[in-house]
């Protein structure tokens, strides 16, 4: 299995002294053993309506490890890192995308949601009360990814079939409901809203 | 280390042309390499802010789509212009996939599961490809040269796909696992051009490129009633068949090469079902 490349920490340890690694490009200067790792000068995300300042990350780290690591944003969850699982699930400019697939200096300029943004300071919002009252929560680390999913279809598109519902939110992944407690989650805040709205 | 963030595209080109340029449109590919430490950039080129490369023109003579839209501007903005992209579009990963990756990215990275890559070689397509030292256009069938292996130089930005018009029925079906957030197995895209009176089409994930099956499309266009847009019943699957022989599949541990090969047989007489009315021989 030679082929196989080698493993490298997702981020290199900020202001410590660096293994060689390989670039992604033949071109890049070499890393030589010893040297500090780079990191990309400070920039500034909008998350959930604040500027918030990123000091030593490097430049492949993505949204979600900026967002859990850096700022201390934990609602957010990471499990595949590679955009099959959702629980990872953000609003950028207001579509949802998976954090783990979007590097976080590509957020620069963009208006970045997350789980905490989407919650009220002093309660839970009706799709989490939904979520709760369905039974669609068991160990519940899905329930953030599938608060933003639900968010961004009920916001989009109030009046979604089940069917609709089930396409929007089968990029999220949970382990233990089955899905059909979320899907009435969202049956309920349906009714809830037109309710509500007429 | 750095991070460049063009919102024009001869910006994009410039910094293109830095050695170590490492370009990213929705990260979709990228990020997930660079997560599993299988890429390591040094400067990001970010593609998102630059609004020529989601650019969409739909006129008589061309459709030409911005290299950098995403599937779900495809699949909601060209359902009635290319049907076949923008069902392809549509059967892309998830939601959240779909909201940030791109067409341009799907091309780029050339694997042989990439949805869009059958139905674009079935369209005869092309892409015009941007670099300091000037714009040419290649046709998708050139420029997809293997597996995850393109025509493309350094430094060159893939701006737009140009898509030659046809007029009739477009399809593109593909078989996985499960419904949702699925690589396709095998994947057939069809094309009915009623004016040149050709049916095309491409096969993905059976090769190591899209493959056009040339016999297969010869031998339908010259067995369709073009005047009643029928089709003779015995003919369907004998297309079929010529097609699947065309596909070069290989077992790996998503599939083994004969499911593909019946998978794509399947997909083909489907296809022509849902686009020209059978009728008994
Ligand atoms: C969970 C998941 C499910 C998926 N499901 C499917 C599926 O069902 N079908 C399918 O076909 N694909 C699927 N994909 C892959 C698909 O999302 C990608 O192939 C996508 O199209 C890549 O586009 P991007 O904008 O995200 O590219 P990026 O990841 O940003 O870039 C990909 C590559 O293209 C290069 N690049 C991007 N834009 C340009 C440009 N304009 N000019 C030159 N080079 C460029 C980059 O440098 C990079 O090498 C899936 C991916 C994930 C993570
Ligand atoms: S952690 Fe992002 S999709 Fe699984
Ligand atoms: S509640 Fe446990 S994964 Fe969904």
């Amino acid at each position: 299995m030679s082929s196989q490349p080698e493993r490298l920490p997702r981020q290199p340890p900020p202001g410590t002294r660096g293994q060689p690694l390989p670039d992604d490009s033949a071109h890049a200067p070499p890393v030589a053993a010893g040297e500090p790792v780079g990191v990309l000068a400070p920039y500034e995300l909008s998350v959930n309506g604040t500027v918030r300042r990123v000091v030593g990350a490097w430049v492949g780290e993505s949204l979600l490890t900026v967002l859990r690591d850096r700022l201390g944003l934990v609602g957010t969850k990471g499990a595949c890192e590679q955009g099959e699982c959702g629980s990872c699930s953000v609003l950028l400019d207001g579509s949802v995308v998976c954090s783990c697939c979007v590097l976080a200096a590509d957020a620069v300029g963009a208006e970045v949601t997350t789980i905490e943004g989407l919650t009220p300071p002093d309660g839970l919002s009706d799709i989490q009360q939904a979520l709760v009252a369905a039974g669609g929560v068991q160990c519940g680390f899905c329930t953030p990814g599938f608060v933003v999913a639900i968010h961004d279809l009920l916001s989009t598109r109030p009046d979604a079939t089940e069917l609709e519902v089930r396409e929007a939110l089968s990029g999220n992944l949970c382990r233990c409901t089955g899905y059909g407690r979320i899907v009435e989650a969202v049956r309920i805040v349906q009714r809830e809203r037109e309710a509500v709205g007429g | 280390m750095s991070v460049t963030w063009p919102t024009r595209l001869d910006e994009a080109v410039d910094a293109a042309a830095a050695p170590a340029a490492t370009l990213l449109a929705g990260g979709t590919d990228l990020a997930v390499e660079v997560n599993a430490g299988r890429r390591r950039p040094v400067a990001v080129v970010a593609l998102r802010r630059v609004p020529e490369l989601r650019d969409l023109e739909i006129t008589p003579a061309e459709v030409v789509v911005g290299a950098g839209m995403t599937f779900s501007a495809i699949a909601a903005e060209l359902a009635a212009a290319v049907p076949a992209l923008a069902a392809a579009a549509r059967t892309v990963g998830s939601p959240q996939i779909r909201n940030a990756g791109t067409v341009g990215g799907n091309i780029v990275t050339a694997s042989p599961a990439g949805d869009t890559l059958p139905v674009l070689a079935a369209l005869d397509a092309s892409v015009e490809l941007r670099s300091a030292a000037g714009t040419r256009t290649v046709p998708l069938r050139e420029l997809i040269t293997g597996v995850k292996r393109t025509a493309i130089r350094p430094g060159e930005v893939l701006v737009r796909i140009r898509v030659p018009p046809r007029r009739g029925a477009q399809q593109f079906l593909k078989v996985g696992t499960r419904n949702a957030m699925v690589i396709s197995l095998a994947s057939a895209a069809l094309v009915v051009d009623e004016e040149r009176r050709t049916v095309a089409c491409g096969l993905g994930s059976v090769g190591p490129v899209p493959v056009r099956p040339a016999e297969a499309e010869a031998f339908i266009a010259g067995e369709i009633d073009w005047e009643r847009l029928t089709v003779p019943e015995g003919a369907v699957a004998r297309f079929a068949d010529l097609a699947a022989r065309a596909a070069r599949p290989i077992t790996d541990h998503r599939a083994t090469a004969e499911y593909r090969h019946h998978a794509v047989a399947v997909l083909v007489g489907r296809a022509l079902r849902r686009s020209i009315d059978v009728v008994p021989a």
